[in-house]
């Protein structure tokens, strides 16, 4: 069967921004009624391509034709108009409107000049049914899980114009239930004849969904593939541009755990987000906190930083008993927090990686002692040579970096305070596989050198790699905790969540 | 879209809280209830607000000339709005008081307020400033100066002093604050009586908003670009005080170098015209209280009064200056 | 060339220089600078001079602003700290007496900081938005000037207070070095100490701020005081400019003046990052507006209308956005970068 004519064809485009050469003559092209995966690692261009693409930006080379028409776009509302609609990973959305007015907001269903309410609610309902989605569309939009939230962003836009879908890695805070839905989602827009341009940093999701692939490397193009030909190793070894049999050997950890206890909860609780539990974390030692979605992971990581304050309980830092009343106390205890949330708890997107990396060090030292430029160079400059942050511009503003080297530039900024005990809340979420695979060998060098982790993960493999032993959380509460020995499996895991410990 | 909403929020939050300040303050009219029958004249006032040291001395004289006269005086301030006063002449049509007084913030949109109080049969006595309506009978009589005429006594004493001289006169005027009716109405009258002759030129004119500071920075840019200036009018003292440290400070004597004629005759113009450092103020006297009080108590006993009725003003060399200082009560 | 346009202060600078230039072509001595009675003189000088107060009261709000907050109450203070000041000095028994002065200035700049501490408490403290926190001074505060004044003007006759604003001092008028003065302070503890790296992290991102461990209480509340302070030293230098305190015009709308002086120099109100440079530039350039407008000789009734046209320009030019609009047809690259990544954040919805 000869493929139909692409609806959209990018060629040679070339872009450019001060320093950096983001995309160099790159061709991509988009076939009706197919999902089309754009793979790459952090920093190969892809958003730049859909930026370009959607004319938020401009090029400075190439042109692109839609439906065989040289198209310019000055901005995403005409791109829009032109039937090329996007759905970011962070939806943007208008949290405290309705569903149905999320849909229709600009463009209600009127007479005379009035908003028929009645109308844009019956017309919301019926197009999320068409997504197999049954909400009370009246209800405001902050009500809902992010997925819903994400389905709500996509009808919006299908509704609108539904020629071409970018959906910008839409999956990387779903779990899977909700990945599934998406999915179902996807197959029905695509029988449709939408083509749909898609992002991800799993692996598994590509290879189960996308039709077709196309391939970045530093801005350029490695080539474009069908799925159904090309493995993942070779996919992989593609993206990164070198054979990397390495990376998926970290092998099994040698137990590092001393017998010297680091930091013990005794029944240490906040009522409302996470039921008393009682936990000891040892130096050098990586616990792995395992659960679903909203289980409380994040609270305890936030209860042991002192972002939130406990209700009940009591914690001992070497043995002392502490009351962590602000992060900058649990700072001064050597307890380092990296969020899971980089937007809006981490990065000062204004500021430089420079300034990002130093800023928690300049925190502790307070304003009146700053530290000499020439330190904070030294110091940057070995974090980004030894993250291999990219690009390595310590001057470069952080926002505009790739979430992966934005996620190293936390790192770095914590490791900098050389802590004693590190929290990671969802280190590698949303990241490529090579920077993934730094990540998690970082951890397994700072335990070994006697740095205590407690590693957050939503991958029970990733987990279950890195830890020394386990803590299993269901419903808020902490229901196992499970030694990693060779006993302990993924499959283990899941049925204590599942039992709920009881097993 | 969600900054703008919020932002739309914090502004409308804000405006109610200073709606909310405004009316806290009116409150105060409601104090009592007006004693009609006992044969003392209740008026009820409604001042502007307390903008100035103008207005405070108006006021002070308004309650002192009350209690001399034996008139139970309701005071209420309204903050400079017009809100504010209507609600406070509604309250004192409600106490049923003798008669009204009140200084309109400003001059249209006072018709229905004034038609209740007519209906009430409650006489209204206007002061210091103006309405616009076209019914003149809404109100008994207008007390207030005549700024038109202010002017003009300051052009005359202009055209007296340069009688004999041949000479162009380069004048600068420092105007009060741009649209207000005392600012329109003394340039007017000033402009009257010297455009008579050519000899009198304003070559440069500009609001100095009342206020000193900013009389004395437009005089500066004045002085700069104005090499020959001989007289400066300035449409309130305060002005004309700043533009005298603008004045010495380029290194001409004010008063001499430069003659300046200013309007309103508060203590410290007083005072620099008796130095010398003013030639000539034309009075405009916030004692209105005597002449109120008087107008009251004819309205009240049904005398017919006249329409309009000016201020007891005059005007001061340096001379009647320090003759009157001692004595001046503001 | 392209460098020195990319220049985030190139834009407010050519506006002040075009202004300027518009000056020298009505009157042609303008730029001159003599010398008369040992003290500089002329209308440069004169727009460093008048601009004193307001570059003063801009130079806090800059830090305000860059926390994400904005301050409201600036003119109320300026009033404030006026009319204590010269209500002490008018009972001195010697108001040239510069012990007493001193205390005057003490008592002024105190207070202005006490009322400061309280915005920033009612907005770090209690969680109220700043303009809302702010405006509880901005309208109660011209009532307490009032108070203090009892509605009248306060007149003082010290040669001593007369120092701060109209006096001179090594040939330059004494105010200019005040703001000079305040301006290194600033600087230095902005830039060469930490303070300015941690106040632009807060209104960049005060969660994670936090999360990074930076008191930004404490900070905050700083920042609120010490705009305050600022205000407070205006407000001394405005009211012994005229040997008088107005309680209701001294600095009346001065926080919008200071607020648009932040915003051509290129601060963004939303916070983060701020440029003191570019505030004073800013405020320069209202100040040589106003001046422009008395020696052109543009008539009051028109005064506003022309202010808000030039003010429209330098806005729009200052506009990264606006200039990419209106440049974009020449096809040569621009920094597009950091605003785009902006952009996204509001066009989904659409």
């Amino acid at each position: 069967m000869a493929p139909p004519a692409p609806i959209l064809q990018m060629s040679g485009i070339c872009k450019e921004f001060p320093g950096v050469k983001a995309l160099s003559g790159v061709d991509f092209r988009l076939l009706p009624g197919e999902v089309h995966a754009l793979m790459g690692e952090n920093g190969a261009g892809k958003s730049t391509l859909i930026k370009v693409l959607t004319g938020v930006y401009d090029i400075d080379g190439g042109r692109i034709t839609l439906n065989g028409q040289d198209v310019v776009f000055a901005g995403p509302l005409q791109a829009q108009q032109a039937g090329i609609s996007t759905v970011y990973q962070e939806v943007n959305l208008c949290a405290n409107l309705s569903v149905a007015e999320n849909i229709f907001i600009g463009r209600e269903p009127r007479r005379l000049g009035r908003i028929q309410w009645k109308r844009m609610r019956r017309r919301a309902a019926e197009l999320l049914a068409g997504l197999d989605l049954h909400i009370d569309v009246s209800a405001p939009l902050s009500s809902y899980s992010l997925a819903v939230q994400q389905m709500v962003a996509i009808a919006r836009a299908v509704d609108i114009s539904a020629r071409v879908l970018i959906l910008d890695e839409p999956t990387s805070s779903l779990d899977s239930g909700e990945v599934e839905q998406l999915f179902r989602v996807m197959r029905r827009l695509k029988a449709e004849g939408i083509a749909i341009l898609f992002v991800s940093h799993f692996l598994d999701q590509i290879y189960e969904i996308s039709d077709r692939m196309t391939i970045l490397r530093n801005g350029s193009l490695v080539g474009e593939y069908l799925t159904s030909e090309l493995g993942q190793v070779e996919l992989v070894g593609k993206m990164i541009g070198r054979e990397l049999a390495d990376l998926e050997k970290l092998e099994d950890r040698p137990p590092a755990r001393t017998s010297e206890p680091l930091v013990q909860t005794e029944a240490l609780g906040r009522s409302g987000a996470i039921e008393p539990f009682t936990l000891t974390v040892h130096k050098g030692e990586v616990v792995g906190l395992a659960g679903l979605l909203g289980s409380g992971r994040t609270e305890i990581a936030r209860l042991l930083f002192g972002a939130d304050h406990a209700s009940t309980g009591a914690l001992r830092i070497d043995g002392e008993p502490v009351t962590l009343r602000t992060p900058r106390l649990a700072m001064n205890r050597g307890v380092a927090f990296c969020s899971e949330n980089r937007r809006a708890e981490g990065l000062i997107p204004d500021l430089t990686v420079r300034e990002n990396i130093v800023l928690a060090l300049q925190a502790m030292r307070g304003w009146h002692r700053p530290i000499p430029r020439r330190t904070q160079d030294e110091l940057v400059d070995k974090y980004v040579a030894a993250l291999n942050i990219r690009p390595a511009d310590p001057e470069q503003l952080v926002r505009n970096l790739s979430g992966g080297n934005q996620q190293k530039v936390l790192l770095a900024r914590w490791l900098i305070l050389e802590p004693r005990l590190l929290i990671l809340d969802e280190p590698t979420r949303g990241i490529d596989v090579g920077a993934k695979a730094e990540i998690q060998r970082l951890v397994a060098e700072l335990s070994d050198g006697g740095m205590a982790v407690l590693f957050v993960s939503a991958e029970l493999e990733e987990v279950l790699r890195l830890s020394h032993k386990v803590a299993v959380l269901r419903d808020r509460k902490l229901v196992a905790e499970l030694p990693n020995d060779d006993g302990l499996t993924t499959g283990v895991i899941m049925e204590t969540i599942a039992s709920g410990g009881r097993a | 879209m969600i900054v703008f909403k919020r932002m739309s929020a914090l502004l409308l939050a804000g405006v109610t809280i200073m709606a909310a300040a405004g009316c806290g303050s009116g409150g105060d009219t409601t104090a009592s209830a007006g004693g009609a029958d006992d044969g003392k004249i209740t008026m009820g006032f409604a001042q502007v607000g307390a903008e100035s040291g103008w207005r405070t001395a108006n006021t002070k004289s308004i309650q002192e000339s009350a209690k001399a006269a034996g008139i139970e005086l309701k005071f209420s301030d309204a903050q400079q709005k017009q809100e504010n006063q209507i609600k406070a002449i509604r309250s004192y049509i409600q106490q049923k008081v003798d008669v009204i007084a009140f200084s309109p913030v400003v001059e249209s949109g006072w018709d229905n307020v004034l038609k209740e109080a007519q209906t009430a049969k409650i006489p209204v006595i206007l002061t210091d400033r103006a309405v616009d309506s076209a019914d003149t009978s809404l109100y008994k009589t207008f007390l207030g100066s005549d700024f038109v005429e202010e002017g003009r006594k300051a052009g005359k004493w202009l055209v007296e002093e340069y009688k004999d001289s041949t000479d162009t006169v380069n004048i600068v005027e420092l105007q009060g604050t741009t649209g207000s009716a005392p600012a329109n109405d003394r340039k007017a009258g000033f402009a009257e009586v010297i455009g008579a002759e050519s000899k009198f030129k304003v070559i440069a004119s500009q609001t100095g908003d009342f206020t000193r500071a900013k009389g004395k920075e437009v005089m500066e840019a004045f002085l700069k670009s104005n090499p020959d200036i001989d007289v400066l009018y300035a449409h309130n003292d305060d002005m004309g005080l700043g533009a005298i440290e603008a004045i010495e400070g380029a290194g001409k004597v004010p008063g001499k170098d430069i003659k300046i004629i200013t309007v309103d005759a508060v203590k410290d113009g007083m005072q620099a015209l008796a130095d010398g450092k003013i030639n000539f103020i034309v009075e405009c006297s916030p004692i209105l209280g005597p002449q109120l009080m008087d107008l009251a108590k004819k309205v009240v006993a049904g005398e017919q009064v006249p329409a309009r009725v000016l201020t007891e003003e005059t005007t001061f060399t340096p001379e009647q200056a320090k003759a009157a200082l001692p004595t001046r009560p503001y | 060339m392209t460098a020195l346009v990319r220049h985030r202060l190139f834009w407010p600078a050519a506006v002040l220089l075009l202004l300027l230039a518009a000056n020298v072509a009505f009157t042609p001595g303008f730029l001159s600078i003599e010398m008369k009675d040992g003290h500089l003189y002329g209308s440069l000088i004169d727009i460093f001079r008048f601009g004193a107060p307001l570059i003063l009261v801009a130079i806090g709000m800059t830090l305000v602003i860059a926390t994400g907050g904005i301050d409201l109450s600036v003119g109320s203070v300026v009033a404030i700290s006026g009319a204590l000041a010269c209500l002490h000095i008018s009972g001195l028994p010697d108001q040239n007496d510069v012990g007493g002065v001193l205390t005057a200035v003490g008592l002024a700049l105190g207070l202005a900081l006490v009322l400061g501490a309280w915005n920033g408490f009612l907005v770090a403290g209690i969680g109220i938005q700043p303009i809302i926190a702010t405006l509880i001074i901005m309208v109660a505060g011209r009532g307490l000037a009032q108070l203090i004044t009892d509605g009248q003007i306060v007149t003082v006759n010290s040669a001593s207070y007369k120092l701060i604003g109209g006096g001179y001092w090594l040939t330059l008028p004494f105010s200019i070095l005040i703001v000079l003065a305040v301006l290194a302070l600033t600087a230095f503890l902005t830039r060469r100490l930490a303070l300015g790296m941690l106040v632009e992290s807060i209104g960049g991102n005060a969660t994670a701020s936090r999360l990074a461990g930076i008191r930004s209480r404490g900070l905050t509340v700083a920042v609120y005081a010490f705009c305050a302070l600022c205000a407070g030293i205006a407000g001394l230098m405005i009211s012994s400019n005229v040997s008088s305190a107005d309680g209701n015009n001294a600095g009346l709308w001065i926080e919008l003046d200071a607020i648009l002086a932040v915003v051509i120099g290129g601060t963004s109100l939303m916070g983060g990052r701020f440029s003191l440079g570019g505030t004073v530039l800013g405020a320069l350039v209202i100040q040589t507006l106003t001046t422009t407008i008395y020696s052109i000789g543009i008539p009051p009734e028109t005064t506003l209308l022309f202010k808000a046209l030039v003010v429209t320009v330098v806005c729009l030019v200052q506009s990264p956005a606006f200039r990419e609009k209106v440049f974009q047809r020449r096809g040569r690259r621009r920094p597009a970068a950091p605003q785009a990544t902006d952009d996204e954040k509001v066009e989904v919805p659409a």
